[in-house]
């Protein structure tokens, strides 16, 4: 499998009148094509800070980020960045909310707009382009967000706590879809959770951070005896329950 | 205990009691208009008030149709709304490009922000007579009257929305690859639209008084103007006309 992402030696600081406070320190990890890696960590070990190093919100104070352009990606923009809410302008309608980033990128051209027509009615929201946010479901919104980054073709997906704000049910309806989505679209993603059972239904990797400043304690590879793996049909697979309490004891052990 | 019974009610029954909702507040706002104006003349005819200095409805109506023959009292209206509407204009062209650029550099909102309270709190009719110094007699001052009446109470009202703007929507922004200028085409503008526009509600009265007070001091002509004229050869039913009109 080809490497889209290396990180290496990766150390952020922020700096208050009170001082300098290190958030991240010495985090080495790749990421592969079509591969869902998982970041989990205590509060404040720097989950999103990582995420936010990686698309370039904040530069590190020091070591490396490198983007390999991936050999399926088409796009223009490597990476894609998804948020923990889905912050839909209520302003605009959702094909407006959706060709947002390609309106700011000035990529509106007839194929994007096409691309766009065909997800949202692969993904069930074609009824709905003229729609207000408010008048969408949680999970419906969520998959309008997770087009609104998909249209502009990144060859890797940030998701930064994507479901934490759905109730649980939800939440699991929506992980299954959006697996899917990035699935059948061959996206490679971090993602950025606090729920373990999230993390090693959804991921293939699992990446567990020590608290601040947040350094790479593991890396766990998920292998689960399921025929195709779903985050659903994860979480009944019997290697399921060892990789959980692994991972739990991973978390409370900060000696 | 005793069960509630639900109140069933069609549709029909439902918009004729809406609509009846709806007359009746007409009907009762029209009523206190009308019973303000019953109460003014007979308070006048009966001699309860005096009709010289409070003037009365009756009064007020022939007074106006006095001033119809000649078009004054257009004319006057004309200007009050002419200069009222030039100084909303500038108003909202200066205190939106101000709070752009404080929005924009942080630093100049820091470095402005003290003087602008100050500029807000200051009682600037009472610097309407230094304008007549700097301007002249002419509606240049009125305008300038009006416009710093409303224009510092905009500026910092458009900015603390601006930098109250949703952070994670700014952030959003950022992560779809969108610079400042995006960020405030797509958000904070936007957002901010519903602020705008009761700052535009605001600052139309706040117009049409700083154009008043413009008015008593500097014209010839304007609703002002024909108070000022009315209290100075007592004529106070010209005052009242202009204050109705107001």
């Amino acid at each position: 499998m080809n490497k889209i992402l290396e990180i290496e030696a990766l150390d952020f600081s922020y700096h208050t009148l009170s001082g300098e406070t290190k958030a991240v320190q010495n985090v080495s990890f790749d990421v592969f094509e079509n591969e869902f890696v998982g970041i989990i960590g205590p509060s404040g070990s720097g989950k999103s800070t990582i995420l936010s190093l990686i698309f370039g919100l904040l530069t590190p104070t020091a070591g490396h980020i490198r983007t390999v352009k991936a050999s399926c990606d088409t796009g223009d923009t490597p990476i894609g960045y998804m948020l923990q809410k889905d912050h839909l302008f209520e302003w605009r309608s959702i094909y407006k909310n959706i060709t947002l980033g390609l309106e700011i990128n000035r990529q509106l051209t007839p194929d994007k707009k096409q691309f766009i027509d065909q997800m949202l009615h692969e993904y069930d929201l074609d009824h709905f382009k003229n729609a207000r946010p408010s008048q969408l479901s949680g999970g419906m919104r969520q998959r309008a967000a997770l087009i609104r980054t998909l249209a502009l073709k990144p060859s890797m997906l940030l998701l930064d706590e994507p479901f934490s704000a759905l109730d649980s049910q939800t939440r699991l309806a929506v992980a299954e879809d959006i697996y899917h989505i990035l699935h059948r679209e061959h996206k490679s993603a971090i993602l950025v959770t606090h729920d373990i059972s999230e993390a090693i239904s959804f991921c293939d990797r699992i990446v567990v951070l020590s608290k601040r400043p947040g350094t790479v304690k593991k890396i766990v590879p998920i292998h689960l005896s399921v025929s195709e793996k779903t985050p659903l049909k994860a979480r009944s697979a019997p290697e399921f329950r060892d990789y959980f309490n692994l991972l739990w004891e991973e978390l409370h052990d900060e000696g | 205990m005793k069960a509630k019974k639900a109140l069933v009610i069609t549709q029909e029954e439902f918009i004729r009691q809406y609509r009846n909702h709806r007359r009746r507040i007409i009907f009762y706002r029209l009523l206190i208009l009308v019973v303000f104006f019953v109460l003014w003349e007979g308070a006048a005819r009966l001699g309860l008030i005096d009709p010289f200095i409070f003037s009365s409805p009756v009064r007020l109506a022939n007074a106006f149709i006095e001033l119809i023959p000649g078009g004054m009292i257009f004319r006057h209206i004309g200007t009050t709304l002419f200069e009222t509407f030039i100084s909303f204009l500038l108003v909202l062209a200066f205190g939106l490009a101000a709070a752009v650029i404080l929005w924009w550099n942080h630093s100049i909102s820091r470095v402005l922000e003290p003087y602008l309270i100050a500029l807000n709190s200051l009682p600037k009719s009472a610097l309407a007579p230094i304008l007549i110094v700097w301007l002249g007699n002419n509606m240049k001052t009125i305008v300038v009257c009006a416009i710093m009446l409303a224009v510092f109470g905009t500026i910092i009202n458009l900015y603390t929305d601006f930098i109250t703007t949703d952070p994670d929507k700014i952030l959003l922004v950022r992560t779809l690859g969108g610079n400042k200028i995006d960020i405030l085409f797509k958000v904070v503008l936007p957002q901010n639209f519903p602020s705008l526009i009761s700052s535009m509600k605001v600052n139309i009265g706040l117009c049409l008084v700083g154009v008043i007070i413009g008015e008593f001091l500097a014209a010839n002509a304007g609703l002002g103007y024909l108070i000022i004229y009315g209290s100075q050869v007592f004529r106070l039913a010209g005052i009242w006309i202009g204050c109705a009109i107001v």
